[in-house]
């Protein structure tokens, strides 16, 4: 009987989840193979930025996230603000990346394929052809220092085209509250290094032959129809 | 102001290279088959061979101290090849080229350079490559072939004195790494206000000479600095480089220098 009652009853589990409900997040699944893109960008490459690079942003996202739901609760205001920067940058990778795979389709799914509607008609309004476009976007991410973005996005309020760059893995939000992202170039080394070293102007020159217009397209056929 | 004006303690550390341009004296080969200098010798020359010489300072780049494959199996020959040959290299070059156009600027020592071309924090277009430039040579300097261990003597005491242990100091260094976002350079420096050690983040090209600060060792962890040989590992790539790559001798070598700027008291002589 002194056995019975120590055998103490099982307490209600916590789910996984949490109490708030913490969404965790997990790496998206590319809809083509590593190796597809070739040769624009190699299966090497694709696969470390993939299950590697993208995967840690992912973790440390959900690893702050965590923090976070803990220090809101206690009320710890100096974590939550130095929680910050570390969800700026994880979940902005987390963002930035999740975009990227779509932007990205093997040349036998239309990669590369220039756009057409109402895209292509706002890209020769804006910029004067898809050519000059690619120039502008190419010249700004080979004279980004250091890591970073370089955008093409649509202003949702003014409804225009926009070049933009962001740093490190800042999203494209952070330059302008009614930016959205059609198509984002990562030009962080690791993005091109293993296949094309410091010659960052040649991997820019190459992605576009693999770049998926129609995700673009249908994006911005949304924001403006 | 005056934005050639010499800062008192210059680091020899420039790669200061007085190249003189100049028209070959085509006429000269001509006129040794002839023994006589008449008249036409000297219309030859006045007419052909009107000399330009025009000095212009260019910054050379610099060879490490060591083979490109020294630093193997911790750091291949061809990182050494595409990270000094073509990053560096690259920096070299394209500074040269924006000094080609740039009067003012000439005359500087690098480490003037930095400071002028900071600009108090809004830099102009020269500050990312003079800074990488002056940053890759002391990176190369920072590594030796059988490096890590540990520091000696006064350079040890100090680290001790500021870090409680080396190996805290160890620890510190390595979480500064690897919690430094995007592209960035990891350093040990003295502080000259504080006369202490401190580790410093910076990112891009910045570098604690832009502080008045005395950089001791620095760590590059651009990607591009390990990407080839270690992929997305950093963290080995750094603790490869505490344990086997860091030269102890080069930090002794520049705190001792620090030391004719900075007044870090009586020198602890240990006893033999």
């Amino acid at each position: 009987m002194a056995l019975r009652a120590l055998v103490t009853r099982r307490t209600l589990r916590t789910s996984p989840i949490g109490f708030r409900g913490l969404q965790t997040f997990s790496l998206p699944d590319l809809t083509y193979d590593y190796g597809s893109l070739e040769p624009a960008i190699s299966g090497e490459i694709m696969q470390l930025h993939h299950q590697k690079h993208h995967q840690t942003y992912i973790t440390n996202y959900n690893k702050a996230l965590e923090q976070l739901d803990g220090a809101i609760a206690k009320g710890d205001s100096s974590t939550v603000v130095k929680l910050q920067s570390a969800i700026k940058f994880n979940g902005g990778g987390h963002v930035n990346h999740s975009i990227f795979w779509k932007n990205l389709a093997p040349i036998r799914e239309g990669g590369g394929e220039p756009p057409k509607g109402s895209l292509g008609w706002a890209i020769d309004n804006h910029f004067g052809s898809l050519d000059a476009l690619i120039q502008k976007m190419n010249a700004e991410g080979a004279a980004l220092q250091g890591s970073g973005w370089v955008w093409l996005g649509v202003d949702k309020e003014l409804k225009h085209l926009v070049v933009e760059t962001t740093a490190n893995q800042d999203p494209l939000v952070t330059k302008g509250p009614g930016l959205v992202p059609l198509l984002g170039i990562d030009v962080w080394e690791h993005a091109y290094y293993l296949q094309y070293k410091n010659v960052r102007p040649d991997y820019l020159k190459n992605i576009w032959k693999v770049m998926n217009w129609k995700y673009a397209s249908d994006v911005y056929d949304k924001e403006c129809p | 102001m005056n934005l050639l004006s010499c800062s008192s303690n210059s680091w020899p550390l420039s790669s200061g290279v007085v190249a003189v341009t100049d028209q070959p004296l085509k006429s000269l080969k001509g006129s040794l088959s002839v023994p006589s200098f008449g008249w036409e010798q000297r219309r030859d020359n006045l007419r052909n061979n009107r000399r330009v010489l025009k000095v212009v300072a260019y910054y050379g780049l610099k060879s490490p101290p060591y083979k490109l494959d020294a630093l193997e199996p911790y750091m291949s020959q061809r990182t050494l090849e595409v990270h000094w040959g073509g990053h560096h290299r690259g920096y070299v070059d394209a500074l040269n080229k924006q000094l080609e156009k740039n009067d003012v600027l000439y005359g500087c020592t690098m480490d003037e350079l930095i400071n002028v071309t900071y600009n108090n924090g809004n830099p102009l277009p020269e500050f990312n490559n003079a800074a990488q430039v002056w940053n890759h040579d002391f990176f190369w300097e920072s590594m030796q072939p059988g490096g890590g261990q540990m520091p000696t003597l006064s350079l040890l005491q100090q680290i001790e004195k500021d870090f409680a242990s080396f190996a805290n100091f160890k620890e510190k260094f390595t979480e500064a790494a690897l919690t430094s976002f995007g592209s960035a350079w990891v350093w040990l420096v003295l502080k000259r206000e504080k006369k202490c050690l401190a580790i410093v983040k910076t990112s891009n090209a910045i570098n604690p000479l832009v502080w008045n600060d005395i950089p001791i060792i620095n760590l590059d962890v651009w990607e591009h600095a390990y990407y080839l040989d270690y992929k997305n590992e950093k963290a080995k790539y750094v603790n490869t480089f505490m344990n086997h790559l860091v030269s102890w001798d080069a930090a002794a070598a520049r705190m001792a220098r620090a030391q004719a700027f900075v007044n870090l008291g009586e020198p602890k002589i240990p006893v033999a």
